[in-house]
């Protein structure tokens, strides 16, 4: 990206160590600065992360053989729990755009900050209290809540254990994803520098924009839900509960009228990523900007009026049916013509294959799966079959993890010499990149076969005739699992030992590399003046001409 | 692999297989064009990009082909369902209801057993409530499930095309021994469903556990 910038002064110093008027821990959690919130929410997040994959794990393990292998029924219910209400509220759904959102989003605008910085630093405060209420919820008298984190009702009104704190911690929750996105909505429409077009920004911040929309619209449902749903258990006023005449339906079309459009805020930025990254190592334009820009609205759109998919065996009259199952086969056709458009772009580029980008193949080749068992689920008789199922697991973590976690992987690697300044070691990365993407495969490709051949999910046991693919997808998660770890200890290691890595090492054309590595304080010297699109290699392109 | 035993499990069977069919080619397609690409035009041979811009027929094309196929599994998929949403006249009705952590099953004759027994190749309608939570009836060699809704009745058909039994589960999860929510769908020939029906209502026994000569 071509920049009018003014001439350097002395070298500013990094955000790392400018000066600020708090000292020790609280210069961070007192900051308002977009880059350390984003620093402060990427540590945050991974603990939550590791957390939720550990009892992942766990689950795998108990599900090694029939009956009891390692722990009882009641724990496995509320490991399914916590791993479902962490992982979506405590890492997917913050997770890419409240760490490289929030680091990265005002520089590739050419922003100093966020529009409302002190709203920034709120957000992440509620998020750390949603998080911690949420774990101590567990250890609370009454017992870790086993209601599944969707928290149907009857059940989360009938169970005796502590369903309001996990409750209130996704309430809690709800309200940092909210001002994120407000945030980032405004500071996308007020803050962009110079020159800095709609049609000139990076695709990883027209993701982010869609996103925010749907943070904004959708989450305050979710949060009036789970408010009448503690209404309701203290109370009794009878909106849920049917034996107080309230209606258990309800409950389920509030809670997916949020819950689905939440999976399009944990897909977005991940499809965002993607964008973002390819044409950074196939040094080329992206294919078709206009086409990904517009598919991220479009997928927002009209993923709010899909919910009911979640729904096909409650009793919904045929005309439902029809209508749901329609408009899940149109919101597939956006996310098609992104993959198609990300193929075209990496024709006649100059592809260099490193980590961030192997990442990222791994993620369009699962995405792709996760997206075509979605076109089975959507098709209505096949859905019936298969919902409930070891199939529905198989499809979202092919979506969300091998989807968004893998866009957050890759993301990871791609901004890491960016905002440390360090670069990693690259054969422990591609060693790790190889393990997640074989442990992830083995693992979740399994829950297909398992699902269509008729096993339910959230299942502490199971009939002996599913324990061969039951064996298989815990080896699965045995390695993927590892591969996860040797990934942070390589980061972490890098973090100390790390070489230097100058401010672009990768040759992005993107606002954030035109800043040192760690960006200063305020990123710019000299607001930029932006006159190109975001992926302009054309540079690399003339040297071949003037052969 | 998979057991199959209703009439529209074939069907569902079939749109799914058709699915999973068109998927595998694109994904082939795709997966055979991404490594291509990145080994025909890695950096060490090919230093020097082509910046393509875009290209709105190839856009128009992959909008419209993946609409048509889409459109075309949208359909299947509908019209399997409405195989398994309209009931015959005259199926045999039972009432099951739902409770943790077990099923059962009221026959017209007022006879209550936990095992669901039916007579083959005749179709049968289930009225499916819940006295409790959230369960779901499924019969996965049926290809079918239906929610059990506290104060609602939900409805179900099937008609059986062997005589065997098979394995009924609960598909919503409803506590702690939600996956011991397990009973068996029993399809008898209709000679030996009416001589078991016959002498289940004359004794009126709650659990009767019949003999079953012709079940594999």
């Amino acid at each position: 990206m071509a920049i009018a910038a003014a001439a350097h002064g002395a070298p500013e110093p990094d955000f790392y160590h400018a000066p600020s008027k708090h000292k020790g821990i609280f210069a961070w959690i007192l900051s308002t600065d977009h880059k350390r919130i984003g620093i402060l929410y990427l540590f945050s997040l991974l603990t939550f992360f590791l957390i939720a994959a550990t009892l992942g794990v766990l689950m795998r393990l108990e599900m090694l053989t029939p009956g009891k292998t390692i722990i009882e029924p009641q724990t496995y219910n509320t490991f399914f729990t916590l791993h479902g209400i962490m992982m979506i509220f405590l890492f997917i759904i913050p997770g890419l755009p409240a760490v490289f959102g929030n680091f990265m989003m005002p520089i590739m605008i050419g922003a100093k900050d966020v529009f409302f910085p002190r709203l920034n630093l709120l957000s992440w405060w509620l998020f750390l209290a949603g998080g911690l209420l949420a774990l101590v919820s567990v250890f609370l008298p009454g017992g870790a809540t086993d209601t599944g984190w969707t928290f149907y009702v009857p059940y989360s009104i009938r169970t005796s254990t502590n369903v309001i704190p996990a409750l209130m911690a996704a309430f809690i929750l709800g309200f940092s994803s909210i001002l994120t996105g407000l945030n980032f909505v405004t500071t996308i429409h007020r803050m962009r520098a110079p020159g800095m077009t709609w049609f000139r920004m990076p695709l990883f911040v027209w993701s982010l924009y869609a996103t925010a929309w749907v943070q904004i619209l959708a989450t305050p449902i979710i949060g009036i839900t789970l408010l009448l749903v503690a209404i309701e258990r203290w109370f009794g006023v009878g909106i849920f509960d049917p034996s107080l005449g309230g209606d258990p339906i309800l409950y389920q079309h509030l809670f997916w009228i949020y819950s689905h459009p939440a999976v399009y805020i944990m897909i977005l930025p991940g499809l965002g990523v993607v964008s973002e990254i390819l044409p950074v190592f196939a040094r080329r334009t992206i294919f078709g900007y206009k086409f990904i820009a517009y598919s991220s609205l479009a997928i927002a759109f009209v993923g709010s009026l899909v919910w009911a998919h979640h729904m096909f065996t409650v009793g919904m009259s045929n005309t439902g049916m029809f209508v749901f199952s329609f408009l899940t086969f149109l919101v597939s056709i956006p996310s098609a013509i992104k993959v198609f458009n990300w193929i075209a772009t990496l024709y006649k580029g100059s592809i260099a294959l490193e980590v961030p980008l192997l990442f990222i193949l791994s993620f369009i080749v699962q995405f792709c799966i996760g997206g075509f068992t979605g076109l089975m689920l959507g098709a209505l008789a096949v859905n019936i079959h298969v919902t409930d199922t070891y199939f529905v697991v198989g499809h979202f973590h092919y979506v969300m993890f091998g989807g968004t976690g893998f866009g957050l992987f890759a993301a990871l690697h791609y901004w890491f010499p960016k905002m440390t300044g360090k670069m990693f070691k690259k054969k422990p990365a591609v060693v790790s990149w190889f393990m997640v993407t074989i442990g992830f495969n083995v693992l979740y490709f399994t829950m297909f076969i398992l699902g269509y051949q008729g096993m339910p999910r959230r299942y502490y046991d199971y009939l002996p005739q599913f324990q061969t693919l039951h064996v298989i997808a815990t080896v699965g998660s045995w390695i993927l699992y590892s591969g996860i770890l040797v990934m942070f200890v390589n980061l972490l290691i890098s973090l100390r030992k790390g070489e230097k890595a100058g401010a672009n090492p990768w040759g992005g054309e993107t606002l954030e590399w035109t800043v040192p590595s760690p960006p200063p304080l305020e990123n710019f010297d000299v607001v930029p003046t932006v006159t190109t699109g975001p992926y302009d290699y054309s540079k690399y392109e003339a040297v071949q001409e003037a052969k | 692999m998979f057991q199959s035993a209703s009439p529209f499990a074939d069907y569902i069977d079939a749109t799914f297989l058709t699915i999973v069919g068109i998927s595998s080619l694109v994904l082939l397609g795709l997966l055979i064009a991404m490594v291509y690409f990145v080994i025909r035009y890695r950096r060490s041979k090919n230093p020097h990009p082509t910046n393509i811009e875009g290209n709105i027929p190839l856009e128009i094309t992959w909008t419209v082909i993946p609409l048509v196929l889409f459109m075309g599994m949208f359909w299947m998929g509908w019209e399997g369902y409405r195989k398994i949403s309209i009931i015959p006249e005259g199926a045999v009705p039972i009432k099951a209801t739902a409770r943790m952590w077990q099923w059962t099953f009221e026959y017209p004759n007022g006879v209550v057993m936990d095992t669901l027994y039916v007579p083959a190749y005749t179709p049968v309608k289930i009225t499916i409530r819940s006295l409790d939570v959230n369960h779901s009836l499924y019969i996965p060699a049926f290809r079918i499930k239906k929610d059990a809704i506290p104060n609602k009745e939900n409805l179900m058909w099937f008609k059986t095309s062997k005589i065997a039994s098979y394995d009924v589960a609960c598909a919503e999860y409803c506590g702690l021994r939600h996956s011991y929510m397990y009973t068996k769908v029993v399809s008898q020939d209709s000679t030996d469903f009416e001589s078991w029906y016959k002498a289940a209502s004359l004794k009126q026994s709650k659990v009767y556990q019949p003999i079953l000569s012709k079940t594999q």
